[in-house]
């Protein structure tokens, strides 16, 4: 399978992709390590004219500890988020949901940030991003933008991104003392979630993100309203599937998906210490 | 666009077209064609090879994307007719079947022990989870690798 025709740009600055981006518009394309794009674009389910190579920007790959949060730069591999020891102490929940993205060659390829700004449903990290209420930092031609991750996600593979913007940041609370857990339920070691749950308890507050649950990914709101009202971990895993709109494909219909996010949800909610 | 990549220590140049996937130019360009393209979905590992010394699956990466990199595949690994101690590991295990997986294998098995020179068993079955044998001949392929670990510890 060969992708589609492309003029290909290796952008050597942020401001080289900006600008390319600000020529080209929705004709253009960002590749990062191209584990999102580069399978859709060998399908022909995206034919980019214009690829922008941002692979290169190393400024941008980074995890700093930033005071109340972790500032990890878009293009921080997985592989290296999984195994940054700061991520471990502080967002130990990233650290366990990264391990389980794809396998050990995808993560030395494909970038936290591709795999946020692509928001696919079924990936792993936007769940973790909505448990954590993580922060997202766009830069464009107007200079850079905060974007709270409930307002980024805005249609099936589609963002709050501009065609002219290009994501720099994710910043992440450090939440060293919050109870998680992760589940994510595949029938083959490498495949996306069925359905995934990211949960996270911390001060008596609650985040629980969905993963395939929707056309976006989605926040269980029933089941953080549940916590906060003082529902053991089972009572509050009922509401998991509540206001969802599950896909159905060759794994599973939408009534088995709201089946296993009530299960997994009180699984991963156990494992928070709930 | 001219790519020029170090490929087991020799350099090789070629102009290309942006949309060549790596596994296309390594094996119809530079003719190495010791690496394997199974599914072409990033799926299997059949296409493993390092680059800059880290597991990628090189279906799932332009050539474009490798210029100026340091890239080892199937081909590099013996040194003359004395096998790299994994390829030795495989052959003493018996864990190759039909063979297809095995390039992609043992360069995924490599990287393991790289990042991880005495894994358990679990952390071997983990560790590979980005490749499929199809003859399902896990059993010898893990069997192979914690041998490889043990002899070179």
């Amino acid at each position: 399978m060969i992708p589609a025709a492309f003029d290909y740009i290796r952008a050597g600055s942020a401001e080289e992709a900006l600008a390319a981006l600000a020529e080209h518009g929705d004709e253009a394309k960002l590749l990062a390590g191209g584990h999102s794009l580069l399978p859709l674009m060998k399908l022909r389910l995206a034919t980019p004219a214009v690829l922008v190579d941002i692979g290169r920007l190393d400024d941008l790959s980074y995890i700093n500890d930033a005071g109340d949060h972790l500032a990890i730069g878009a293009l921080t591999r997985h592989r290296d988020v999984e195994t940054s020891a700061l991520v471990q102490s502080q967002a130990g929940l990233l650290a366990e949901a990264t391990s389980h993205v794809g396998d050990p060659q995808v993560r030395n390829r494909g970038t936290i940030g591709g795999s946020i700004a692509h928001g696919d449903p079924a990936s792993d990290l936007p769940s973790v991003m909505l448990a954590m209420r993580a922060t997202l930092v766009a830069r464009g031609p107007g200079g850079e933008r905060e974007i709270a991750i409930d307002d980024f996600f805005t249609g099936f593979l589609e963002t709050a991104l501009g065609d002219d913007e290009l994501l720099t940041e994710i910043r992440v609370p450090k939440m060293p003392d919050a109870a998680w857990g992760f589940q994510k339920f595949n029938r083959r070691a490498q495949d996306w979630a069925i359905v995934g749950v990211s949960a996270i308890v911390a001060n008596g507050s609650s985040g629980v993100g969905l993963v395939n649950m929707d056309s976006i990914p989605v926040r269980a709101a029933g089941v953080e309203a549940a916590l906060a009202g003082g529902a053991s971990a089972s009572d509050a895993a009922e509401a998991a599937a509540e206001g969802t709109n599950p896909p159905s494909d060759l794994n599973a219909g939408p009534e088995y998906r709201e089946h296993l996010a009530r299960v997994l949800t009180r699984r991963a909610l156990e494992a928070a210490g709930r | 666009m001219e790519v020029t990549v170090t490929i087991n220590g020799d350099s090789h140049s070629h102009d290309v077209e942006p949309r060549t996937l790596l596994v296309h130019y390594i094996r119809d360009e530079v003719g190495l064609t010791g690496t394997n393209i199974g599914c072409d979905t990033s799926s299997c590992g059949a296409c493993t090879i390092h680059v800059n010394g880290e597991s990628v699956k090189s279906c799932t990466m332009l050539a474009v994307q490798a210029d100026g990199q340091d890239l080892l595949t199937i081909e590099g690994l013996a040194d003359g007719d004395v096998l790299h101690p994994m390829q030795e590991s495989f052959r003493q295990c018996h864990a190759l079947q039909c063979g297809y997986c095995t390039p992609g294998m043992v360069m995924a098995a490599v990287s393991l022990l790289d990042e991880n020179p005495d894994p358990t068993e679990r952390e071997v079955r983990i560790g590979l989870e980005g490749n499929l044998c199809r003859c399902t001949g896990y059993h010898n392929i893990v069997k192979a690798v914690l041998h490889c670990a043990e002899a070179s510890s």
